[in-house]
């Protein structure tokens, strides 16, 4: 019996009339205000393509995606080798010697950053690093401003966001190696491999699918990342920590530059909508 | 590494665990401490004797049970009626089939992964024209958009596994398809809803920049909106940061220990996301 299809459309039609007005519009919206001079409040003036020109010549919009690629670092690269090495040796040397409850026991207190909503993560951060009642300066023996001095704050950026985001990619990747069969494992350990090589002969080759879905998932949430950078350091010391995300809002809500800001965000949104395809076009290769 | 070189990795591990879990610690600590004893004996001491002042003092200072009733009231919104649009989406694009289905999926995908700056503005100038700036309304209609768009995404690969026979045998019995629907897909795919329904509502949760564009008064915002403004007040000193900092990790610490079962077993399903 073949089932009709015609009518399931109607099932589609909350969703596509919220999606316009939600999503659509506002996105050419912004897209068109990214081609005036626009305050915000009165005739937004068509000036073309003169915001995109003066983009390429701000330093500050430059350095914002500088930043960008540091965070990309501390966000993707940084926790997804650190988690390998700690999913690997969870799952085939803890777990298997110590018993899965230990395992899990040191999977959950790597987790629990990743639980906190980010902007919180950023208080409480924010009061360790308190440069003169903080914790961390007391505990090291140091009279260091980590976020107020503009040669450390990015560097101590970065250490927050590798320690919000390890526990992702561990969770991923152990999730991951459940699938692997113990077999491969079994037969090298026979063979006399050492845990290093079963690390990079098996492990690794098995799990390629989660680690290439961390580091672009991851990529994506560091080039949007916003709300760290809005309670650690908004953007500061001068210029030290600015990203393209806090760089718009600021031309938005605070400068009123609204047709500076749309292009900003434009240009992120582009580079983000690549990122996304790219990681598509993988994964269904990879399928 | 049979011998000590066992315990030595098991030790390295575990002093990473520590490390992770210190601020968790530090945090709590200091939250029950008076502000004299902080300024004696510093932030790693332990505390004196339980000072529970501190966090009553920003409790009331800031209106925190107002904030979780609007934190609790947008997440739970959202996550049911993003289920709901999920499951009407998925109903029609992966067990519809309808024409056009894979753009439709990109095209969601996209609008999940889309950086919320560039929608916030021109959101934000409607939300004005239409009077709802400043209302939880706002945020709740944008955030349910976006999840259910990642929602969509994944349900239509879940939902296009489901055994044809069963509707096949509900349309012979006369089942239109809304009831097929309710009273069958539904039903069978409750675990996966289950899921899907606690991912939206911690997302929408921990969710920052939407709400911080448009919940400015203090009767509207969220959790995280209140606690990031709240930093570089006057009387946020050493011991109100600390407690301000463990009123915002209470609530996402309790929903974890509620919903690791589900979580765990989930999060790889959130991997995509």
């Amino acid at each position: 019996m073949r089932v009709r299809t015609r009518g399931y459309w109607l099932y589609l039609v909350p969703s596509l009339v919220l999606f316009v007005a939600v999503i659509v519009v506002p996105f050419l919206m912004n897209v068109g205000a990214s081609f005036t001079r626009w305050s915000g409040v009165g005739t937004p003036r068509w000036i073309g393509f003169d915001n995109y020109a003066r983009l390429l010549e701000d330093e500050r919009f430059w350095q914002s995606f500088q930043h960008n690629v540091g965070l990309i670092v501390a966000m993707a690269v940084v926790p997804t080798a650190i988690g390998l090495v700690l999913a690997a040796a969870l799952f085939d040397y803890i777990g298997k010697r110590f018993g899965p409850r230990t395992a899990s026991a040191l999977r959950a207190a790597y987790y629990l950053p990743q639980v906190l909503p980010v902007a919180v993560a950023g208080v409480v951060w924010g009061w360790l690093l308190h440069p003169s009642y903080g914790a961390v300066n007391e505990m090291l023996g140091l009279d260091l401003d980590w976020l107020g001095d503009p040669d450390l704050a990015l560097a101590t950026v970065m250490a927050v966001m590798v320690w919000f985001q390890l526990g992702y990619p561990v969770v991923i990747f152990m999730a991951g190696l459940q699938r692997v069969d113990p077999a491969y494992y079994e037969a090298a350990e026979i063979d006399g491999a050492s845990w290093f090589r079963r690390f990079w002969h098996i492990t690794i080759p098995q799990i390629r699918p989660e680690i290439f879905v961390v580091l672009l998932t991851c990529t994506i949430a560091a080039l949007k990342v916003f709300g760290p950078i809005f309670v650690l350091t908004r953007g500061g010391p001068g210029n030290a920590t600015m990203v393209p995300s806090y760089f718009s809002y600021l031309n938005f809500f605070q400068k009123s530059n609204v047709g500076y800001g749309s292009a900003i965000a434009t240009v992120l949104a582009l580079i983000i909508i690549v990122v996304t395809f790219l990681f598509l076009r993988v994964q269904e290769r990879e399928q | 590494m049979r011998g000590p070189g066992r315990w030595a990795v098991l030790a390295a591990l575990a002093v990473l665990a520590v490390v992770m879990l210190f601020p968790f610690a530090l945090v709590a600590l200091n939250a029950v401490k008076s502000p004299a004893d902080y300024s004696t004996q510093g932030p790693l001491a332990l505390p004196d004797g339980l000072y529970l002042q501190g966090l009553v003092d920003f409790w009331n200072r800031v209106g925190f049970g107002g904030k979780l009733w609007n934190s609790f009231v947008i997440s739970g919104s959202v996550a049911v009626l993003a289920v709901v649009l999920s499951v009407l989406n998925a109903y029609a694009l992966g067990i519809g089939r309808v024409k056009g289905r894979l753009s439709i999926l990109v095209l969601f995908l996209v609008a999940n992964t889309l950086p919320q700056e560039a929608l916030a503005y021109p959101l934000y100038y409607l939300a004005k024209a239409v009077g709802l700036y400043d209302t939880q309304l706002a945020v709740i209609i944008v955030m349910t958009v976006i999840q259910a768009a990642f929602g969509t995404y994944l349900l239509s690969a879940v939902l296009g596994q489901f055994p044809k026979e069963i509707l096949e045998a509900a349309a012979i019995d006369g089942a239109g398809r809304l009831r097929a629907l309710w009273q069958i897909v539904v039903p069978i795919s409750r675990p996966t809803l289950n899921v899907l329904l606690i991912f939206f509502f911690i997302w929408t949760w921990n969710e920052f920049f939407l709400p911080l564009v448009f919940l400015i008064s203090n009767d509207t915002q969220t959790v995280p909106v209140a606690l990031a403004v709240l930093q570089g007040e006057k009387y946020m000193d050493a011991t109100m940061s600390s407690a301000s900092a463990l009123l915002g990790i209470v609530p996402a610490v309790a929903f974890f220990l509620i919903f690791q079962r589900t979580l765990t077993r989930g999060v790889t399903v959130g991997a995509i996301k």
